[in-house]
């Protein structure tokens, strides 16, 4: 026991590696700089983007649950289709997405023709609550999936105790489901207040003007504009700080949940009736609406352009699944290690470390890289190399908070009974961890891969000449005027996306169900 | 033979001592109230909980710093006994593979042993599909795998009907009488004592007590089983 | 472009990935004796102009027939990336030419002393140009854009703007250079009286976009009615798509003007070869192609005039532009009373 502290595992070693590439890159940001002052506006910024972040994280949290709860508990046509396609906002690039949702709650969209009709004002999505919606629309599918794995881990059999013991719903949700949801939130609170920390270009197309700025969009202009290397490295560490203090909570306010192991048999219990059935078809009707709607638009937006694209799109999109794939692996193997790793460890020195990225500045991130590679190497020559390592390490967080419970439940269930057969690392790799973890293993690399094609932050600094990515892709047609064939490679953009999301997805479950 | 030293298990403010002997292939039942430390000590010779004093030997061999899978013990808990996304071939397998890389011998060794269990064809399913019953034989077959020589059972059977649990019982006679090991056993019957242990431990008061033959401390209780016993 | 395959791409990327991992192994000179044939031409720029829409590719091929060169861009984001990107690098810059900052930003960049002096080209510019390091390819008047169809009558100016009930979306002057060059405008154009023009036109602003596509994008999809851009962006719309219901609002302040210009690295290994290219240009042969890639003026007139349809934009009465010193100088005050205004 004694001599396991002075050894480092793949865990701690990984935590250290990830900690060095954030601190490291907002290090060398500062190391050029030559002062570090804070303007009042930046306080104003840090006000903002705690309001938006925080009210976005609980409603989404908080309309997760219902929805959660009827998807769990409901067996309907397509169903697994809709949980499925429920990753579908959350893997949408923002530019597009933001456009989905203007057609949808924006002018002579359907929800302000529909106020006209009934004699109602115009409502403007600009302002705090549109961003609060658009971050909604991006976190309450992935709050409901976390949610609804929550529900999943609480075994079949102990429902079924329930309901033998003639529980009613509300005992029943005080019992098994309360505990779960009192586990389960903190974490996944924490985590969407994270993600809508660095949202910097929704607040910003949607905040509606400058008072709506973000510490992000601070960061974007002391780099971008003004050169002060100095206020964005502050910045940047104003902004660590605040994701250490979330995640520290965030691990403090979640509890074991005990609820023990089942045998994984899978059984439906019958759902309660009545008036709880109408909520829970209104509740997901609801749900589905609100976030297919405005991907409808894409599609529908999409589809004209689509004969008229450029060749040039097809090695863009072969780049960008090239680099989501592999991203998405590196992330994947990177979060297995660390989740299983924190699972052991009582410390919460992983944790953060797995969850620092989340807060890191893409741009400080990428102009830290760019200072560190470039006395070695052409950074124009290692753009795709770089654009892995920085995606990979950038969704890191969501794959690691989707495996850390199923990891700690495993460790609590199995852990024993691995220790006493004296199983090698591999073969409980091999045959204990991936296959309990396969579900959201999959899941969290389909996330991963498909985040990984929408984002082109961090490439920008490095890109050379044609090796462009589709997102940039997309971006050089817009700057062309040519919004139609623009729609059209955004659709692609969605498409591809998506269908890495379930691939991957369907990957783990297929390994889960064999 | 297993020999307890001057052992001292800590846990919070749970404290509990012993200091005696079990002889290879001697069958002792572990008897007292609940949360007196029963499971507690056979964690700790399992290899879960390190001893705050004294030393646990095996053939005069300290077995502090030995992980869990090295001792030379196989150990039954409650319950997750089985690998529920493994096939039981699967979970045997990991008895006599720890990489799960079989050969036909080894293949044809499991399908022997879940005969032997009365599981005869069954290699394919998951644990999930059997009953209670089963899954205890299911376990114990991995336990006539595994061969080590001492058997420590936590009350795996606790949760089956008695005439079931006197056949798990026999199975376990079987057992240890064909890998010759000596069996650890925590039971809350005084029946399954007398049915199946040459000798009987009390456990009770932070004390667990030298194991005497079984007839003998029934015969002759002492004040904390009596208690117990009611 | 179009000519290679997605196999071809791939190979020439992988072949790029080798190359790389040879100079890391220390394999340099294997590399050097290849590349020593024909001088290599650097050129830094932001990334739409390399795209297969932008000139890049057409100046590149036309520079090179005469050149006896290898001209390769590398590409940094917009404008402003691409003046962090020269500090960033400072004195052992790979680049030879940068192209594409703006006057805004040229005199914090001839401040870092990386830029060598240049031959001035003739122009055609409607204001008098002159910079000791930096030549003008390209100009355009920063203009409100709108729909005919759907507004029927053009405001003529801010004030008028500001008392109409005209929704806009506007660029953020912190992430942009076209936001950047509205609060000029309106600091050039009012002076002191700014502050009071950005709060009569809060009202009118539906939202801020961190930059130009995002702001256009929406006023495509109908979600405001005027969007800032520029008075050359209907040319787009009238000869690429022969629509002629965008229009550019002209107003009567006059309007700001965008003069995008190239430059030479003071550390660049092919100094001669960096005048030849500056002076291509701004020959008519790259200006030709700058009008429709960029979708901007030219920074020289070619001999054959402006392409059809030009004729149609609205020719501002007068021309506004700060000097590279008064626009740095004027930048932060301006924002921050742009900012302070808006967030009332």
């Amino acid at each position: 026991m004694a001599s396991s502290a002075f050894k480092i595992s793949p865990a701690q070693g990984l935590s250290i590696v990830i900690a060095a590439l954030i601190l490291g890159s907002a290090a060398m940001v500062a190391a050029w700089a030559d002062g570090f002052a804070l303007a009042p506006a930046d306080w104003q910024a840090l006000r903002f983007t705690l309001l938006q972040a925080g009210l976005s994280a609980a409603v989404s949290s908080l309309l997760a649950i219902p929805v959660a709860r009827a998807l769990f508990r409901r067996r309907f046509p397509l169903r697994g289709l809709l949980i499925r396609l429920l990753a579908a906002p959350f893997v949408l690039p923002v530019v597009v997405a933001v456009m989905g949702l203007l057609t949808v709650f924006g002018r002579g969209g359907p929800i302000n023709v529909g106020l006209g009709w009934l004699g109602l004002p115009e409502v403007s999505i600009f302002g705090l609550h549109g961003v609060v919606l658009a971050n909604v629309f991006f976190n309450l599918p992935l709050a409901t999936r976390m949610l609804l794995h929550g529900w999943q881990a609480i075994p079949s059999e102990r429902f079924r105790l329930a309901q033998s013991l003639g529980l009613p719903p509300s005992t029943q949700f005080r019992h098994l489901e309360a505990p779960m949801l009192r586990a389960q939130l903190p974490g996944i609170f924490a985590v969407i207040l994270l993600i809508c920390l660095a949202s910097f270009a929704i607040a910003l197309m949607l905040g509606g003007g400058p008072k709506a700025s973000t510490l992000e969009l601070a960061i974007y202009q002391s780099l971008r504009f003004e050169f002060d290397l100095g206020r964005a490295a502050l910045l940047a560490a104003v902004q660590f700080s605040l994701c250490a203090v979330i995640t520290l909570l965030a691990a403090k306010l979640t509890l074991p949940q005990g609820f023990g192991a089942g045998l994984g048999r899978s059984m439906d219990s019958p759902a309660p009736k009545s008036w709880r059935r109408l909520c829970d078809v209104v509740a997901i009707a609801a749900a589905a609406l609100f976030l297919f709607g405005p991907l409808l638009a894409v599609v529908i937006k999409g589809v004209p352009g689509l004969a008229a694209l450029p060749n040039g799109v097809w090695p863009a999109v072969l780049r960008s699944v090239v680099v989501a794939v592999v991203s998405a692996l590196l992330a994947s193997a990177a979060a297995l290690i660390m989740a299983t790793g924190a699972a052991r460890n009582k410390g919460k020195a992983i944790e953060l470390a797995a969850m620092l990225p989340l807060a890191a500045s893409a741009l400080v991130l990428g102009t830290g890289l760019f200072l560190l590679v470039r006395p070695w190497i052409a950074p124009e020559s290692v753009a795709l190399p770089i654009t892995v390592l920085v995606n990979a390490t950038l969704t890191l967080p969501y794959l690691f908070r989707l495996l850390l419970p199923e990891a700690r439940q495993l460790r609590a269930d199995y852990g024993r009974l691995t220790a006493s057969l004296g199983l090698p690392r591999r073969t409980r790799l091999r045959f204990v961890t991936l296959p309990r973890l396969a579900r959201p293993l999959g899941y969290g690399a389909g996330l991963a891969a498909a985040l990984s094609m929408g984002d082109l932050g961090v490439i920008a600094l490095f890109a050379g000449d044609g090796g462009a990515t589709l997102p940039l892709f997309v971006q050089h047609l817009i700057g062309a005027y040519r919004l139609q064939q623009a729609a059209a490679a955004s659709l692609i953009l969605v498409a591809v996306s998506f269908a890495l999301f379930w691939a991957f997805d369907r990957l783990g479950s297929y390994y889960a169900d064999a | 033979m297993l020999t307890l030293e001057r052992l001292v298990l800590s846990q919070d403010d749970f404290l509990l001592t012993a200091d005696w002997s079990v002889a290879a292939g001697e069958k002792v039942a572990l008897i007292g109230p609940s949360g007196a430390g029963k499971s507690t000590l056979l964690m700790a010779l399992a290899g879960f909980l390190p001893p705050a004093q004294g030393r646990i030997l095996w053939h005069g061999a300290d077995l502090a710093g030995v992980a869990p899978g090295d001792r030379p013990l196989t150990i039954l808990f409650q319950d997750q006994n089985l690998f529920p996304h493994l096939s039981l071939a699967q979970n045997l397998g990991l008895g006599l593979s720890p990489t799960l890389r079989l050969t036909p011998d080894q293949a044809a060794q499991i399908d022997a042993t879940l005969a032997q269990v009365g599981l005869a064809g069954m290699g394919g399913r998951k644990p999930g599909q059997l009953s209670g019953g089963q899954q205890g034989r299911a376990a114990l077959a991995r336990a006539l795998l595994r061969a080590r020589p001492l058997l420590l059972l936590d009350e795996p059977f606790a949760a089956l009907g008695p005439a079931l649990k006197a056949e798990m019982l026999d199975l376990v006679d079987e057992v240890a009488q064909a890998t010759g090991a000596a069996v650890l056993m925590v039971t809350h019957d005084p029946s399954d004592a007398k049915r199946f242990a040459d000798k009987t431990l009390l456990v009770a008061d932070g004390v667990a007590h030298p194991p005497v033959p079984t007839v003998d401390l029934f015969a002759n209780p002492p004040q904390a089983l009596r208690d117990y016993l009611g | 472009m179009h000519g290679f395959s997605i196999a071809d791409q791939f190979r020439r990327n992988l072949e790029k990935d080798m190359n790389t991992k040879l100079l890391a192994a220390g394999l340099a000179c294997i590399a050097s004796q290849a590349a020593a044939e024909t001088p290599t031409l650097t050129v830094l720029t932001y990334d739409s102009f390399t795209s297969e829409w932008g000139p890049g590719p057409a100046i590149e091929k036309g520079f090179e027939a005469s050149c006896g060169c290898d001209v390769k861009f590398i590409s940094a984001g917009d404008g402003a990336a691409l003046l962090a990107r020269v500090k960033l690098e400072g004195k052992d810059s790979k680049a030879d030419v940068v192209v594409g900052l703006d006057t805004n930003l040229t005199a914090d960049a001839s401040a870092t002393g990386l830029f060598a002096p240049v031959a001035a080209q003739p122009n055609s510019l409607p204001v008098p140009f002159s910079d000791a390091n930096f030549i003008p390819f390209d100009w355009g008047y920063f203009a409100f854009v709108y729909d005919k169809t759907k507004v029927a009558v053009a405001p003529t100016s801010f004030a008028e703007l500001a008392a109409s009930d005209l929704k806009v979306v506007i660029e953020d002057p912190r992430s942009s250079t076209p936001g950047l060059g509205l609060v000029l405008w309106v600091k050039d154009a009012y002076g002191d009286k700014a502050p009071q023009i950005w709060a009569d036109l809060a009202d009118n602003i539906i939202t801020v976009t961190p930059g130009w596509s995002e702001a256009y994008g929406m006023f495509t999809e109908g979600q405001a009615d005027m969007v800032l851009s520029y008075t050359t962006s209907p040319a787009y719309h009238l000869i690429a798509e022969q629509d002629d219901t965008k229009a550019a609002a002209a107003f009567t302040e006059g309007h700001y003007m965008q003069v995008e210009v190239a430059g030479k690295l003071a550390s660049s290994q092919q100094p001669a070869l960096a005048d030849q290219f500056l002076a291509y240009l701004t020959s008519d042969a790259a200006q030709s192609v700058l009008i429709t890639t960029n979708w901007m003026y030219p920074a020289k007139t070619p001999a054959e005039g402006l392409p059809k349809g030009f004729e149609t934009l609205v020719q501002p009465a007068k021309s506004l532009l700060m000097t590279a010193a008064d626009a740095e100088a004027a930048r932060a005050p301006a924002i921050a009373e742009w900012q302070a205004a808006l967030s009332k």
